[in-house]
């Protein structure tokens, strides 16, 4: 029998929310009824309060935390949630204190509906035809499973690197409804160079002969290849020089000598291809573009003159914005551009650049000095909901 | 020199006389704010909202403890972060010493901030010119208590030192004074500020 540890949520079934309303997408596209697979962690208090909203990812899903109860001990442990050292009970997302949801993102391919689902028009899964989701439609998805939750406003977003941006796009597009705002690793737009490794990603995709102009479900193949040259080199960008120098050098896989063959000889090599072809197994490649493409549109600055500031002049939540020195794929500069725009428009923010070597990947990673940052800050968050109770109760006026 | 505290009073003499000069309600940024206890301390007591900065890693999740807004920022890269005229006081408590460029940033401060307040070890103090003058090695107190070769401190000034700049910048000095950390109050410090002084504060706007 599977024990999980003690300080994780154990183990976790996925719920999932229907919704029949049509949803109103920005590429002008609509989705006439969808469905959004996702997981809670703790318990909601009775008003509701304490909830706190996780959005993923690029290559994330629901499965924040916790394990999926698996056919053997193997598998369940090996099924632990992404982001499983920041939630659970004692850990700076405390599930003692709040109640954590994460849902899978509109697209996606773990259950909400994306590509590979059925088209009701058609009978047929989507394929190509599946509209283009950015975060904004992400993020108004995201308040309709609130309101299907009944949470009205949410203790705090949370998000790294994609889900940064839902984050951020959540204190602009509904500044009332959430109280705090934790953008990590993120970045207000991506710049050209970010643009142009999803492009390559895109084309190695695009370009594989499998690929059938997105239509491959039906034949039962996916352009396995291109995603596999996709996931090397997106890795490579998530991960540091120095990361990658430590990690593996010039390390070879058996011998001391070369073979002067094609085959993977180097540890870097067969590194990567192992996470391409763990990748190809659970991923599926038009989600993979839509959610690269979503990277690419997210400029919330471009419909206020280019002005970072006016986009955020309305914003009504307190923000925590970190960064980590080595990520050269959402720099610290990024972030300290978001905190510029904030400190403008006087918003209570506060801002750590955690020193490591890991890269954009660290924010998934246990360092000490980030998990302090944010084990503060929601300590902070989860002491206000405390002291609201006791004004609230306490007759203090 | 630290007394036991609540949490309402301060640990360093200087917050109690630098919160003296902060108006309530007004925005202020705190440079170099350590674990944060002046600028929570301005929160609570002046209402004030504003920043503190701070670059030490182990002091960034103390200060959010503490519930202040922080930045975790290098001073020496300047105050480009922040906007022209946006805050009513600027403070720069026991930092000025440490900096690698303590004029450009006096001249951010000004920038930023209508006023500034700047403390700092009074490096003409008594015991450190008695130190030198006996022994002929550079001084060590308790305000100073590192060697020569690897104190953070770089950029030791006096009161004097500090005046000449502030008029050569054309800053406009409100109030100096000099304290000692025992907080009391003698006939000479206030005739010879500049010999029994051991922290100078000092208040400045623009001209």
């Amino acid at each position: 029998m599977f024990e999980p540890p003690h300080n994780s949520v154990g183990t976790v079934t996925p719920q999932l929310a229907k919704f029949d309303q049509p949803l109103e997408l920005e590429s002008r596209g609509r989705l006439e009824s969808y469905q959004i697979v996702f997981e809670t962690y703790g318990k909601l208090n009775p008003d509701k309060t304490n909830a706190i909203l996780i959005c993923h990812a690029l290559s994330g899903d629901h499965h924040a935390a916790g394990y999926h109860q698996l056919k053997d001990e193997q598998s369940t442990l090996k099924s632990v949630g992404w982001w499983n050292t920041m939630i659970g009970p004692g850990k700076p997302i405390d599930t003692n204190r709040f109640f954590v949801v994460c849902p899978n993102n509109l697209g996606g391919c773990s259950g909400s509906t994306g590509p590979s689902s059925i088209n009701p028009d058609t009978g047929k899964p989507y394929g190509p035809d599946f509209p283009i989701v950015t975060v904004i439609d992400w993020v108004r998805s995201q308040a309709r499973l609130s309101d299907t939750l009944g949470i009205q406003t949410w203790a705090a977003v949370i998000g790294g690197s994609l889900g940064g941006m839902q984050a951020m796009q959540w204190s602009i597009t509904y500044p009332d409804r959430l109280k705090h705002c934790l953008i990590i690793a993120s970045a207000a737009k991506l710049n050209a160079q970010n643009i142009g490794f999803n492009d390559v990603a895109r084309q190695a995709i695009r370009t594989d002969p499998d690929f059938h102009s997105g239509n491959y479900y039906s034949l039962n193949t996916s352009p396995a290849r291109g995603m596999r040259v996709a996931r090397m080199i997106g890795h490579i960008t998530y991960l540091s020089e120095d990361m990658m120098a430590l990690k593996f050098g010039r390390n070879l896989r058996k011998k001391s000598k070369f073979d002067y063959e094609f085959t993977p000889e180097f540890e870097v090599e067969s590194y990567l291809r192992y996470q391409g072809d763990r990748f190809v197994n659970r991923f599926d490649a038009n989600t993979y573009l839509l959610m690269t493409k979503a990277l690419d549109y997210f400029d919330p600055a471009a419909e206020s003159g280019n002005s970072l500031t006016s986009a955020l002049s309305q914003v009504k939540s307190d923000f925590l914005v970190v960064s980590f020195s080595s990520d050269w794929r959402f720099a610290p500069e990024r972030s300290r551009e978001i905190v510029r725009a904030l400190q403008s428009n006087r918003a209570n923010v506060s801002y750590s650049e955690i020193k490591c070597d890991q890269g954009h990947d660290s924010f998934l990673l246990e360092i000490e000095h980030y998990v302090n940052v944010m084990k503060s800050y929601l300590g902070r968050v989860a002491n206000e909901l405390s002291n609201q109770k006791l004004s609230e109760h306490g007759g203090t006026g | 020199m630290i007394k036991s505290l609540n949490q309402s009073t301060l640990t360093r003499y200087d917050h109690q006389m630098i919160s003296n000069w902060v108006r309530p309600n007004s925005r202020v940024i705190d440079l170099g704010c350590g674990n944060g206890a002046l600028m929570s301390y301005l929160q609570t007591e002046k209402s004030v909202t504003g920043y503190g900065v701070e670059l030490n890693p182990e002091m960034i999740s103390q200060c959010i403890d503490t519930g202040i807004n922080v930045i975790q920022f290098n001073l020496d890269k300047g105050l480009g972060h922040f906007d022209t005229n946006s805050f009513d006081t600027v403070i720069l408590s026991l930092t000025l010493q440490a900096m690698r460029r303590p004029r450009e940033l006096l001249k951010e401060m000004m920038r930023v901030g209508k006023e500034g307040i700047v403390t700092f070890p009074n490096f003409a103090h008594w015991r450190n010119r008695w130190q030198i003058a006996m022994t002929g090695k550079m001084p060590e107190s308790e305000q100073l208590p590192h060697k020569w070769f690897d104190t953070p401190n770089i950029h030791l000034c006096t009161i004097n030192d500090f005046h000449v700049l502030c008029h050569e910048l054309g800053f406009q000095i409100e109030s100096s004074i000099a304290v000692r950390m025992d907080g009391r109050q003698t006939l000479g410090l206030r005739a010879l500020p500049n010999l029994f002084g051991e922290i100078a504060l000092c208040r400045f706007s623009k001209p």
